[in-house]
């Protein structure tokens, strides 16, 4: 327990360590996002019956939490391959079940930091609810977790910053902006209603935002036995690659 | 019958059509201090790797203590310390915070006293709030030998320790290798100064192209062609060549 303690607590001082740009510039970019966005829209458009920039507001957070997941461990398992100091967690007696708590934790951990801190900026400019705190709760958790265990499979996969760079923007970019943050799928043509439906993201997104309002394109259990079931496929897909030491042990 | 700190046993890993290890056979009783020599690429990495787990071997079985590298990963890793070859630091930390964590790693809290004692006769104290970014080469390799004893492991194996570090602290570092030795640590070193291994190790092993061409103790390799001591030098070259 110690063992997983420790690395989970270094993962968290290390984004902690250089908050400015693992917290602040992301709260600021979402800051950024709503301002442009309710600027435009907010007297033209709402969204089941809500104000555009209310609707938004939640998409935000939780973008800002599974981009933020995910780069956590991503960036810092990359880094320590790149530099070699990733040594010095295999070389200790942690499982490798440890190692995939503790990076994800850390990853979920700053998430909800940036997701809280843009909370706490963008809540000034809508009337939001907190009507079901639970199911906002367990997206936050969930999507958090999600994220973060593919960044640790990024991570690893990666053996240069540059393969990174296009798993964040080739699939975790499109999959966070094409899920619903900024827009209803309904009010897309019908075949991209059903794209939407095959992307996790979406579920995440909508569960998330339901918690806030109470309305969503979807039942929240819907969305969140799909959100369970990823998270679950993508843990046990993950924890048997680090079990073979896939990328780390030679 | 005592265990060895070390068991190597036809251990063989290729790396695509590169043969690393072939078919090693290796025994290092407790307390040696022990010389591991080759020329780059003769295998002595890949087999220090394969014995911190850092490299699966194809084939063969490693042992620390009696604990399989493999099957009880946690038992050989916790009776072992590597200092590694390449130069690595993580930058977001103090060398006490990186001593800290790597305690942290071993399951032990509250190593404080120890870890000022390795500060201290590694000549770290002063730096000891310092960035790890912040530190010269040698430094930073200290740092690195600092982090391979925070669990008191019995064995400990030294990877070219010495590379860049200047003559006045390369003796202080031997100083303090010596002591742990005496102690009762078992000391495995590779490095390229064989003035070193000459006059620190009791017993030598030369690798060439993944096996381990020739065994024994300092002394009797010094006698090892003719009536004509030679250095340890002029032994690793001969060998090598022969």
């Amino acid at each position: 327990m110690i063992g997983f303690w420790t690395l989970f607590s270094k993962e968290v001082l290390r984004f902690w360590k250089v908050g400015f740009q693992t917290i602040a510039a992301p709260v600021l970019t979402a800051m950024l996002y709503l301002l442009i966005f309710a600027h435009v829209l907010e007297d033209h458009v709402r969204v089941h019956g809500l104000p555009y920039t209310a609707f938004l507001v939640p998409g935000l957070v939780m973008m800002s939490i599974l981009q933020n997941a995910f780069a956590n461990s991503s960036s810092s398992l990359i880094q320590s391959k790149v530099t070699g100091s990733i040594v010095f967690v295999l070389l200790p007696p942690l499982s490798y079940r440890v190692f995939w708590a503790a990076y994800v934790l850390a990853a979920v951990a700053r998430g909800l930091v940036v997701g809280v801190g843009v909370l706490a900026v963008t809540a000034w400019f809508a009337d939001l609810h907190f009507v079901a705190p639970g199911w906002i709760l367990a997206f936050a958790l969930f999507g958090g977790a999600i994220l973060g265990t593919l960044g640790v499979v990024a991570g690893i996969w990666a053996d240069k910053f540059d393969q990174l760079a296009a798993f964040q923007n080739f699939l975790i970019m499109p999959l966070t902006f094409l899920s619903g943050v900024f827009y209803s799928i309904h009010s897309l043509p019908a075949f991209w209603q059903q794209v939407s439906t095959y992307n996790p993201v979406f579920y995440m997104i909508d569960g998330f935002r339901y918690g806030f309002f109470g309305v969503s394109d979807v039942s929240p259990w819907t969305s969140l036995a799909v959100v369970g079931v990823c998270f679950a496929l993508l843990a046990a897909l993950t924890l048997a690659l680090l079990q073979r030491g896939y990328k780390l042990r030679m | 019958m005592t265990v060895p700190a070390i068991r190597v046993s036809g251990v063989a890993k290729h790396f695509g059509s590169v043969c690393a290890l072939d078919g090693v056979d290796l025994e290092i009783a407790g307390g040696e201090f022990f010389g591991l020599l080759g020329p780059n690429g003769a295998g002595k990495t890949t087999l220090i790797s394969a014995l911190a787990g850092l490299v699966r071997p194809d084939a063969g079985r490693l042992e620390v203590m009696g604990h399989d590298v493999q099957a009880d990963y946690r038992g050989a890793r916790r009776l072992l310390g590597v200092v590694p070859q390449e130069l690595v630091f993580d930058p977001f930390f103090s060398v006490r915070e990186t001593l800290r964590i790597q305690s942290g790693y071993f399951g032990i809290r509250g190593n404080d006293d120890w870890i000022d004692e390795i500060l201290h006769n590694l000549d770290l104290t002063a730096k000891a709030d310092a960035n790890m970014r912040a530190l010269s080469g040698g430094m930073k390799r200290r740092v690195l030998v600092a982090q391979a004893l925070v669990h008191r492991p019995p064995v400990i194996v030294l990877d070219e320790p010495t590379a860049g570090v200047d003559v006045e602290l390369r003796q202080g570092l031997w100083r303090f290798i010596r002591r742990l030795n005496e102690d009762g640590h078992t000391i495995v070193l590779t490095t390229h100064y064989l003035e070193e291994a000459e006059s620190e190790c009791a017993r030598i092993a030369m690798m060439k192209a993944g096996r381990i061409i020739a065994l024994d103790t300092t002394a009797n390799l010094l006698q090892r062609f003719g009536s004509e001591t030679l250095s340890l030098e002029e032994v690793f070259v001969r060998v090598m060549n022969a």
